[in-house]
């Protein structure tokens, strides 16, 4: 169980697109394209989602100067049942396609994956997403969107976004240096409404692994991002820490806390969803990375791997944490 | 930590909804409902309906509100504030089957809208149907017996 290392992988492109809530939150600037229709101007919201991750891939491919034909390989996944809304959206793109299912942790997965290809030499090439829209994964695992519930202060709220990354072996400002693949873990946390707290132990196990095995120590990076535990995880996450004794010298956030303002946005908990670390790290964090303002990160994305079915069954929320570290060049 | 101690210890710190306001705001609401409902079946029966038809009318109209305010998308908006006040009353009922039939509108009539609208309401029927008859059962009974 080593961490992976790679030698020739950069993150040479991101790409980012949202809805309106993110368009109104702390990072709604930063975002290279944002909708108001949640629609997307489709006539479902699956098809919605599709839309934005076309979206996000032509914005992408335009940044990159690349032609759809020159892209070796799409690696990337979502909410929805069978990946629909990544498949449908690589259906208009000639390159080959990897459907990947990690929940929230797709991001992660999906760079940690395609960085695997790029850095083989098997691929110059490729490009690794994840998306996720707030009405279709309602839809899929809450209640209906009109359905008139009130939702408990530990919940989290789906982000409707997607983040798009350009993996390539040409040396750029961004390097994918290390990778940890997550173990799945449960904690007997059967609450689906708590997914933050369901998540915590799978992150601190990944977390807690990197640190052990790669002889690092938190103050080396200066930005430390689990996906999406929100609030609740967070300092649930936080407390575990000090209890395992690693001490993450004040480098440690969450993507589910930076996306949405808890004081003017009804958010409860933060974000989740795969699009929300994607969203962070495509906008903040290569921002941030880009400017030097941070040398060193480590993006964990995590991941409740639960179905409304499995949660009906009263199975507790199994979840996988996969570290992912970038460094600028 | 092991499991059972984890769960304890994070449902332990888990912040809770504010029940006391949940509960003024509810009741307050579903007051209100109520009160909406007593001024439509007297409406009705100023209009010359008899007794138990205005109150059924009162019933209908306020299924229909629900309905419209659901689809409009204004209903999910003020059940966050008000909560079961919204919900409990017949207007909850109304709720639930409307917004899983706007949902569905995508799949069709048939296996959306026909197949999905009881998703929610639907073990209100199936139990409420059920209970109805046992209490059927039990009223039959006890008449029986009383002779």
């Amino acid at each position: 169980m080593a961490i992976i290392t790679y030698k020739n992988v950069y993150l040479s492109c991101a790409a980012s697109v949202a809805g309106k809530l993110e368009s109104e939150g702390p990072l709604g600037t930063m975002f290279d394209s944002t909708e108001a229709d949640s629609y997307f101007a489709k006539d479902s919201w699956e098809q919605a989602e599709s839309e934005m991750v076309r979206r996000a891939l032509n914005i992408l491919l335009s940044k990159a100067k690349m032609s759809d034909k020159e892209v070796e390989l799409i690696l990337g996944g979502d909410l929805l049942n069978q990946c629909t809304a990544t498949g449908f959206a690589a259906m208009t793109v000639p390159s080959p396609y990897l459907g990947l299912y990690g929940a929230c942790s797709t991001a992660a997965e999906a760079l940690m994956i395609g960085s695997l290809f790029v850095d083989s030499g098997s691929f110059s090439n490729a490009i690794a997403l994840a998306s996720s829209h707030f009405c279709s994964s309602e839809r899929q695992f809450r209640f209906p969107l009109e359905y008139g519930n009130q939702r408990p202060p530990m919940s989290q709220t789906t982000v409707t976004g997607t983040g798009a990354f350009l993996l390539r072996n040409a040396p750029a400002e961004i390097q994918i240096t290390k990778a940890l693949p997550g173990r799945v873990k449960e904690d007997g946390i059967t609450d689906a409404n708590n997914m933050g707290a369901a998540m915590t132990t799978a992150a601190v196990d990944t977390i807690l692994r990197f640190f052990d095995e790669s002889k690092e120590y938190p103050g080396d990076y200066d930005v430390i991002a689990t996906g999406d535990l929100g609030k609740e995880g967070y300092e649930l996450a936080s407390e575990l820490f000090v209890k395992c004794g690693l001490d993450l010298c004040g480098k440690y956030t969450d993507c589910g806390m930076l996306i949405y303002d808890y004081n003017n946005q009804d958010v409860n908990s933060g974000g989740s969803g795969c699009g929300c670390s994607a969203c962070v790290l495509a906008t903040l964090f290569t921002k941030k990375l880009k400017k030097r303002e941070i040398k060193k990160m480590l993006l964990i994305g995590t991941g409740a791997l639960l179905s409304p079915k499995t949660v009906l069954q009263k199975q507790p929320i199994p979840s996988v944490a996969h570290l992912v570290a970038l460094e600028r060049v | 930590m092991d499991k059972n101690a984890f769960v304890k210890y994070a449902t332990g710190r888990e912040k809770r909804s504010p029940s006391l306001k949940n509960s003024i705001l509810a009741f307050i609401s579903g007051g209100l409902v109520c009160l909406a409902g007593q001024g439509l079946a007297d409406l009705y029966k100023m209009a010359g309906m008899a007794e138990k038809s205005s109150a059924t009318l009162a019933s209908v109209t306020l299924v229909f509100l629900a309905g419209l305010f659901t689809g409009i998308g204004c209903f999910d908006k003020a059940a966050k504030i008000c909560g079961a006040g919204l919900l409990v009353p017949i207007t909850g009922f109304s709720n639930a089957v409307t917004s899983p039939a706007i949902d569905a509108k995508s799949e069709g009539f048939i296996m959306g809208v026909g197949a999905e609208m009881f998703k929610i309401a639907g073990p209100v029927v199936v139990y409420g149907n059920l209970v109805a008859v046992v209490y059927g059962i039990i009223y039959y009974i006890s008449l029986c017996i009383a002779g």
